[in-house]
């Protein structure tokens, strides 16, 4: 490590996920000297990218694993599904246009990808998934930059960035136990949101925030996005916003993943900690509805809900890798759940009684809906009658978070005054510009793989 | 935990984590265990043993996974597919003492080797025929078979019997054509170590994919089949045409027989070099070691039988005929008890494999 800090590196790159591994990559290979600082250990490299799995692309007709075409136009709309018009169209339009041109570089570098998974077949024509998931792309720019001279150092936490007026100096970093300085001509920050930060994420949200769970990575506690906000960096996104989905309550804190979800939402009835229904459980399908469950259980007391099925329902969705209570009264399921069973009954007897004879569709919005009931279930709603019955907590489990750095099309970070010289960003760090609410499967990758590229380019090309 | 049968504990630990996989998904795409799996919401013992023979160890999806160690789910699939394997392996095998002998010790079978060769240093000695040609000078056609028959049809038996009790437990159907050339074409191709749209499998390069151990793999594969045609081949001539040992070089058991040494001999050494090199607690460590022997003797019998051939004409060639046809019969008899049984494992799983897809 005592080479370090000897000379100035060509590049210094803050962060280990997807977008500072494609910086990384473009500037060594226009003939660069970088260097990653990852705060994660090797085992958990990778920031967020190691949880993802697919990646959001435009294309003109098949290309590689994806099928039939996804345009500009459709790609965009989406978008401004998602965002309500919380982005900006130039950067969301060009990172758009760019996704096209990603895929076969990333294949080229060493990604592999897969048809879209069992359980995802809606998404086969819009997002490529990668071949074992996002820990395996991440390994495989691990070993293209490694291949290319690429330096890179774990546990490497950048506690300062050190700035000269509009230029980047250097950062001081904890490596092995010491705090040095690190100098470099030119810094992409690429280390993402700030929402492992619990308390931060309770300055901003509310004190509420700390019984949120984290589904990713612990490392993400925004220590560079702050240093730059201090400096005077123009920020975007809302900074007391975070993404949130509804989880299983029982997940870890941190890095949970993928495997923490829950898909039974719509086919159950789900209670607050009180035995109250709180919301349309059956609004749209689940894909299209996870994401606003997640401040929906925010809202409820202690940030908990309970989602309950009956025998009939239960092999409907996707299995959960933690096992469902279990009773065959509700009863004894509201015990094993701790809620006032009566209560439960009662909330579970005027559902009952609100539903109608009907077809039932598990895979389509069906109609199905309650009568006279308030909030009413517009969908799947099959009165819970048959036990077993089944019970999971659902919590919210945050994703990211939405306050970044402003960046141009070359994604350069604005200053107090202008551009600063040599810094650039990518990623969750500077998502916010684009996707400032809401979110798009895939779109995330998308931004980090498009402006991870451009900043390693832009780099390489003014330092 | 500990008064359980270990057969148990293997099996229990495997569906924990495939429980968890069956939660994500994301490795779908590496071979045949993911979406044999994800059909499914609960695992019996039976759908644990199958996913396990399926498994190639190509370790891809532990190198992929995100929830290896030090995460608290803890998950290391190739290693708990294979314990399962060793296990079940165990169990099936007729009768089973032999081969948790011969699975776990490589020295046991290094043992039986050398008691392989003795035996045939003895037969040498005590049955020498008083004429014959070629090898039929140091030992007769007729001591030949009666070594060599049993030696290869008791063997086949208890692998018969092994493999009855596989497909018992896995509940398997009754076997179609289709279902058996599905499987043919998976193991000559040896798709479950392709890695899917990756190249090859992470063995011993870490994280890094790479066709060595398929190469290697397809080497001692088809060297050994080249290798059994070539005996084939001679015991066709002899019986059906009458023409007896020895055979020139332009002759079907030559022609057939040193390819097949030489993939046999290259495969084999290139194999145990990839298993030095790559990561053991991947694999099933108990059985390390048993392995390595398996894969050495498999060499030696192409080694042997190479040797024995360059050896023509001179004074080698009766410690060299004890030598090769004494690794050959401690191939033969430890088969159903060594690694060599994966073969037939493999090949019923993929039959399985091939009327689940059907179904």
């Amino acid at each position: 490590m005592t080479t370090l800090d000897a000379a100035p590196w060509d590049l210094v790159i803050v962060g280990g996920g997807n977008a500072a591994l494609c910086a990384a990559i473009e500037a060594a290979e226009a003939g660069m000297r970088p260097l990653i600082l990852e705060a994660a250990p090797k085992p958990y490299r990778g920031g967020n990218s190691r949880h993802t799995r697919n990646f959001r692309c435009m294309h003109h007709g098949p290309l590689s694993v994806l099928t039939g075409s996804y345009e500009e136009e459709e790609y965009f709309d989406d978008l401004l599904r998602v965002t309500k018009g919380e982005t900006d169209e130039g950067l969301a339009r060009m990172t758009i246009r760019r996704s096209e041109e990603c895929l076969p570089w990333m294949e080229a570098h060493g990604v592999a990808f897969q048809p879209s998974l069992s359980g995802t077949l809606s998404l086969s024509r819009t997002n490529a998934f990668f071949l074992g998931g996002g820990k395996a792309l991440v390994n495989a720019f691990y070993n293209t930059a490694e291949d290319l001279g690429v330096t890179t150092v774990y546990e490497a936490e950048v506690t300062q960035v050190h700035v000269d007026g509009d230029r980047f100096e250097g950062v001081t970093a904890k490596v092995g136990g010491a705090e040095i300085r690190i100098e470099g001509r030119g810094l992409i920050l690429a280390s993402g949101g700030f929402q492992a930060d619990l308390d931060w994420l309770a300055r901003a949200w509310g004190p509420s925030a700390r019984n949120f769970l984290i589904r990713g990575t612990p490392y993400n506690r925004g220590v560079p996005l702050k240093q730059m906000l201090d400096k005077g960096a123009d920020s975007v996104g809302d900074p007391t916003q975070c993404h949130a989905v509804a989880i299983d309550g029982r997940a870890a804190k941190f890095d949970g993943g993928i495997v923490t979800r829950l898909d039974c939402v719509p086919f159950s009835v789900v209670v607050n900690r009180d035995g109250d229904r709180f919301y349309d459980e059956g609004e749209d399908v689940w894909p299209k509805r996870y994401a606003i469950w997640g401040r929906l259980v925010a809202a409820q007391p202690e940030q908990v809900a309970y989602s309950i099925i009956d025998a009939k329902s239960l092999e409907l969705f996707m299995p959960s890798v933690y096992p469902p209570e279990r009773a065959d009264t509700l009863e004894g399921l509201a015990q094993k759940l701790g809620l006032p069973g009566n209560k439960l009954r009662e909330t579970v007897d005027a559902f009952n009684a609100a539903c109608r004879e009907g077809d039932f569709h598990p895979t389509e919005l069906d109609g199905l809906s309650t009568e006279g009931l308030t909030p009413p279930k517009t969908n799947w709603a099959r009165p819970i009658t048959e036990p077993p019955f089944y019970g999971y907590s659902l919590r919210p489990g945050v994703t990211f978070t939405y306050l970044g750095l402003k960046v141009d099309e070359t994604a350069r970070v604005s200053g107090p005054d202008a551009r600063f010289a040599n810094i650039w960003a990518a990623g969750e760090i500077m998502a916010g510009s684009i996707l400032g609410q809401g979110y798009l499967a895939g779109f995330g990758m998308t931004i980090g793989t498009v402006f991870g590229r451009i900043a390693g380019q832009e780099a390489a090309a003014h330092v | 935990m500990y008064d359980q049968p270990p057969t148990l504990t293997a099996t229990e630990e495997a569906r924990r984590q495939v429980e968890i996989c069956n939660a994500c998904r994301y490795c779908e795409g590496y071979c045949a265990v993911f979406p044999s799996a994800f059909g499914q919401r609960a695992f019996a013992d039976g759908d644990i043993t199958q996913l396990a023979s399926l498994c190639h160890n190509c370790r891809g999806c532990y190198y992929a996974c995100q929830y290896t160690e030090p995460h608290e789910f803890a998950l290391n699939l190739p290693a708990a597919l294979a314990e399962v394997r060793v296990e079940s392996w165990e169990r099936f095998a007729w009768p089973s003492g032999f081969a948790r002998l011969f699975q776990r010790s490589g020295v046991a079978l290094s043992l039986a080797l050398v008691i392989g060769i003795a035996v045939l240093f003895w037969a040498l000695t005590a049955l020498a025929p008083a004429s014959g040609e070629g090898f039929y000078a140091y030992l007769s056609h007729s001591a030949m078979v009666a070594i060599f028959a049993p030696a290869f049809l008791l063997p086949l038996a208890a692998i018969a019997i092994g493999l009855r009790r596989y497909w018992a437990e896995v509940g398997g159907a009754r076997v179609r054509w289709p279902h058996l050339k599905a499987a043919l074409v998976d193991a000559a191709q040896l798709r479950n170590l392709s890695g899917g749209a990756a190249k090859g499998c992470n063995f011993e390069k870490g994280d890094r994919y790479s066709q060595g151990r398929r190469h290697a793999h397809q080497a001692v594969f088809w060297g050994f089949l080249l290798c059994f045609a070539a005996t084939s081949s001679g015991t066709v001539l002899h019986y059906v045409f009458d023409r007896p040992a020895p055979y020139g070089f332009f002759s079907l058991p030559k022609l057939l027989g040193l390819p097949g040494g030489i993939l046999l001999v290259l495969g084999s050494m290139l194999l145990i070099r990839l298993k030095l090199k790559a990561d053991a607690s991947l694999g099933a460590p108990s059985v390390w070691g048993g392995e390595v022997a398996f894969v050495a003797l498999l060499g030696l019998t192409g080694l042997t039988g190479l040797a024995l051939y360059a050896a023509t004409g001179t004074a080698l060639v009766a410690p060299l005929l004890a030598l090769h046809l004494g690794t050959v019969l401690a191939f033969f008899l430890t088969t159903p008890y060594s690694k060599m049984v994966h073969g037939f494992y493999r090949m019923a799983s993929l039959v399985r494999d091939a009327q689940r897809k059907d179904a």
